[in-house]
């Protein structure tokens, strides 16, 4: 292959590093109005009255907005297909606020002083309500954090707003009792995660104007611009048509831009001024006011034979939601659904739980969806089995784990908000990822423990993850490539580039399918207007789904390229041999090139313009698959970790990017052993917000890494374009796993609560000191 | 209003404006720049880097008025120069740019630890750059880049 599975420089990057606009609020009309949002200080309250006259009269205020002057149209910022399978609990603004940050009014004016003095000068008269913190105790609490009225769901994902359930679900198959008899050792324990904050370095920023036609113009910094527009049609009843969504460079996103943030804001400030607006979250907000990964607490319970058998895989999962039930139901299932299947040779296994609503920061979307949580708990409690049974944990996963040929009953049963759908994995080479990554981390040589020179422990840990390519039947993808004279191409693509590199690889899977040098595909993404459908970048879909629309688009074009040379020709298609670059007659070895057959049929003969359409849905998830392993040096006295090394092997089938892939699992490898070591959103009993800012909120930078190692399997996914299956989330399964099991091997603590920070591993080794002396 | 006069990317620039203003507005928003970016607008995370009188400063968190009589460059005046050119293309070759909102500051960070330290080593290159966030990349390929452009730009910091 010439295009894929290059190390292609990103079609963007050069341009970018230059400083050139390109981000959002890069794009904002510069006489913009500037909206600021009225965020409530109470964690639960009712808005008994308020009063915006003051606001209103400060010069150079144009707009306030309260519940009062915005349509009452329940509905989900989710980001998700349409019904979404998540309620729709929210509302534009409500007389209710739910968490400390959560929208009570909204000011648009001149400039930003004066959009900020307006907000002071808004008095509210709040009824505080007792809320809901603890999400253990918020099932039944006397306080319910959705009481209004006009909420509902889409369809049954078990929605029971007045006992604070946004969401439930059950599952099980084969005869858990039974296995659990069979069993030689059982192993139960309770595991928690924390809340994540995406920290895309990009805040949340959107903007509007109305343009020449009188049609609201939107550029957001989303992952889904397609459904922006369906949300915002359908909430603020503006005839969709008279909306364009154009979602310009992304400065990160990891789930964190899959929901709305201030489109809605924005969108009425100039539907009702007629000036264009903008509104840019400061960090404070996007800590406080957007979204975060769920918490869980997740009881497993596993079985097993003493010849190292697994039986059963038992499991209760309570996840916290927050104040809305964005992803709720999606993101618990997934806690499951892409962690079970690892261990496919047991004979029964339950997965159920709730989720709940807190009067907290929204959870949502979070690169990982839920197969992180499900990781930590499950990789964790496979080696506690693994310690009871008195067997290597490395044989035991070889003898348990997926290989390549098998199935899951997980893939039929579980889906995502529905049922799923049966697949056999056509490539799993976690054999291979597993045996390569005890090599690369010198397993043998480390494992459990060794002392460094200056006192340390130094010790090794692991764990398998597995993720999805995109959700099937439902994602949808679609590409069109039109011929230019000349000879080049573009492709339109209505898939989201947020910095992970799709216009990059899907302009790769165009050139070779097309047989040209990248620079001949010219790729525009994402502008509602002029793009075809997307559902978005999220659920690891964009290589797989929207890759093999490129694919099929390309040789759709190829055909009609022929057409047009058997015109030429006067021949069947069949008769003529094409590279991309050149028709040549079988029969009589003529030639015309691309450039002169583009230029006939665009100036000179039989002129018309070549397009070619095409879109995929899945039917099927072909899940990647890692091996993950961290080699670490304790402190013993202090609890301080230092991480030497991170191998990564990596079974995404064909990497259309090998750079970019690359980035992908490393990128997720540091954002994980974020959450592993130090990441915790953080609120005062009151509900407010300690970890607020980038100095409470600590994410790694360069000096927290030493070292990644990151290589991938042989594999060709038959069903991928070019043989690729996905790789933006798998990368972040497997870090809290790892380190939980590193740092068994090297203290014997068991920690069981995320994060690991130096206290909680000083704590632990106290209490295991205690339990020895007495 | 006093005047403020400074020199931006070679050029004098005279505003008058209030010098309490933070220098990335005014940078953005008075002079349509937009290479610095706004992260954190706190100081944090290094997207709005600068270098002035060579030493690179978080420009959100500076008042315009402390750059008066200094010399300010940002990403569009570095980008002229041959430094610039040999860590674009280490920065490209190592694949460092994924979403790319850090890397103007990450650029401008790389120049202001090799014009100090032309030959630094891994940890040099880490403890240099940790003012600078990247949620994207995990850092290595960062690291590589600005090792890859201390290699071949030889004789240039």
């Amino acid at each position: 292959m010439k295009t894929v599975n290059q190390k292609h420089q990103s079609v963007d990057g050069k341009g970018i590093m230059l400083g050139r606009p390109a981000y959002t609020d890069d794009l904002a009309d510069p006489s913009s109005l500037i909206i600021k949002v009225l965020r409530s200080p109470h964690a639960f309250a009712r808005i008994k009255s308020i009063d915006t006259k003051k606001a209103e009269k400060l010069p150079g205020v144009e707009l306030v907005l309260t519940h009062h002057d915005v349509p009452r149209v329940s509905f989900t910022r989710a980001g998700q297909g349409y019904p979404e399978p998540s309620p729709h609990d929210k509302f534009v603004l409500d007389e209710y606020v739910r968490y400390v940050g959560d929208e009570v009014a909204v000011v648009a004016a001149i400039d930003e002083s004066v959009a900020e003095a307006a907000l002071d000068l808004i008095d509210v008269d709040y009824e505080v309500i007792d809320p809901v913190l603890d999400f253990e105790e918020a099932i039944d609490h006397q306080s319910v954090v959705h009481p209004e009225e006009g909420i509902h769901e889409m369809f049954p994902i078990g929605f029971e707003p007045k006992r604070n359930i946004a969401a439930s679900y059950a599952m099980d198959f084969g005869d858990l009792d039974n296995a659990f008899k069979a069993s030689d050792v059982v192993v139960e324990e309770t595991f928690h995660t924390q809340a994540q904050a995406h920290v895309m370095m990009e805040p949340h920023a959107v903007n509007a104007r109305l343009d020449f036609q009188d049609r609201l113009l939107i550029i957001s910094a989303t992952q889904t611009p397609f459904h922006v527009r369906r949300i915002l049609s359908q909430t603020l009843d503006i005839p969709i048509e008279k909306i364009r969504v154009i979602k310009p460079r992304v400065g990160g996103g990891f789930g964190g831009k899959q929901a709305l943030h201030g489109e809605m804001f924005a969108a009425l400030v100039t539907m009702k001024t007629g000036k264009p607006s903008k509104l840019v979250y400061t960090r404070q907000e996007v800590f406080e006011s957007t979204y975060t990964r769920h918490p869980m607490t997740l009881k497993v319970k596993l079985g097993a034979t003493k010849d190292g058998r697994l039986n059963v895989i038992d499991w209760h999962v309570l996840s916290n939601t927050g104040a809305y039930g964005e992803h709720a139901l999606t993101v618990f299932m997934v806690a499951g659904s892409k962690v079970m299947p690892l261990y496919n040779k047991v004979d029964a296994g339950r997965f159920h739980g709730e989720v709940v609503y807190t009067n907290t920061t929204p959870a949502g979307a979070y690169r990982g969806y839920g197969a992180i949580q499900g990781n930590f708990a499950l990789e964790s409690a496979i080696d506690m089995l693994c310690v009871k049974l008195g067997m290597d944990p490395i044989a035991f996963r070889q003898k348990n784990m997926m290989r390549e040929g098998e199935t899951s009953p997980i893939f039929e049963i579980m889906g995502e908000g529905t049922a799923g759908t049966a697949m056999t994995m056509e490539t799993c080479k976690l054999d291979y990822c597993l045996t390569r990554g005890l090599e690369l981390i010198d397993w043998n040589n480390k494992y459990p423990r060794t002392t460094t020179e200056d006192g340390k422990i130094r010790s090794v840990g692991m764990a398998l993850a597995m993720q999805g390519s995109g959700i099937p039947y439902i994602d949808m993808g679609a590409a069109t490539i039109k011929l230019n004279d000349a000879g080049f191409y573009n492709l339109t693509v209505g898939a989201t580039e947020i910095g992970q590199g799709s216009d990059t690889v899907l302009s790769q899977i165009a050139a070779e399918a097309l047989g040209v040098p990248l620079n001949k595909v010219i790729v525009y993404s994402s502008d509602t207007d002029l793009t075809p459908f997307d559902t978005g970048a999220y659920a690891s879909s964009t290589t797989y789904v929207s890759g093999n629309a490129v694919y099929k688009a390309a040789m759709k074009m190829r055909e009609m390229l022929l057409d047009e040379a058997a015109v030429v020709f006067g021949v069947e298609g069949d008769d003529i041999d094409f590279d991309g670059a050149t028709f040549k007659n079988k029969a009589d070895g003529k030639t015309i090139s691309l450039e002169q057959l583009a230029n006939r049929i665009t100036y000179n003969e039989d002129q018309k313009q070549l397009t070619a359409t095409s879109s995929y849905v899945g039917t099927k998830s072909p899940p990647p698959f890692m091996a993950g392993f961290i080699d670490i040096a304790v402190d013993k006295d202090t609890g301080e970790i230092d991480i030497l090394d991170y191998v990564s092997v990596v079974d995404c089938g064909v990497p259309i990017n090998p750079k970019l892939a690359q980035g992908q699992v490393e990128g997720g490898i540091v954002q994980g052993l974020g959450m592993a070591c130090f990441e915790e959103v953080k609120r005062g009993k009151n509900g407010a917000l300690i970890s607020h800012d980038l100095l409470n909120y600590k994410i790694p930078t360069n000096v927290d890494i030493k070292k990644l190692t990151t290589e991938f399997a042989e594999s060709h996914e038959a069903s991928g374009p070019f043989g690729a299956k996905s790789v933006g989330e798998i990368g972040i399964d497997t870090p809290p796993a790892a380190l939980a099991n590193a740092l068994y091997n090297a203290l014997g603590i068991r920690l069981t609560s995320l994060p690991f920070t130096a206290e909680k591993i000083i704590r632990a080794l106290h209490d295991k000191e205690g339990e020895k002396t007495t | 209003m006093p005047t403020i006069n400074f020199t931006l990317n070679g050029k004098p620039v005279s505003l008058n404006t209030d010098p309490t203003r933070r220098f990335l507005d005014v940078l953005r928003e008075e002079l349509t720049l937009t290479g610095p970016k706004e992260g954190c607008g706190e100081g944090e995370c290094g997207a709005c880097a600068v270098l002035i009188d060579g030493h690179i400063t978080n420009s959100c968190i500076l008042p315009l008025g402390n750059v008066s009589g200094r010399e300010v460059m940002t990403i569009e005046g570095y980008r002229e120069t041959k430094r610039y050119r040999v860590l674009e293309e280490a920065y490209i070759a190592e694949g460092a740019v994924q979403c790319g909102i850090c890397i103007p500051g990450m650029i401008i960070a790389s120049e202001s630890l090799l014009a100090h330290n032309p030959h630094p080593t891994d940890d040099d290159i880490r403890i240099g750059l940790s003012g600078n966030l990247c949620r994207c990349t995990g850092y290595n390929m960062i690291v590589r880049a600005v090792k890859r452009a201390a290699t071949r730009g030889k004789g240039l910091w």
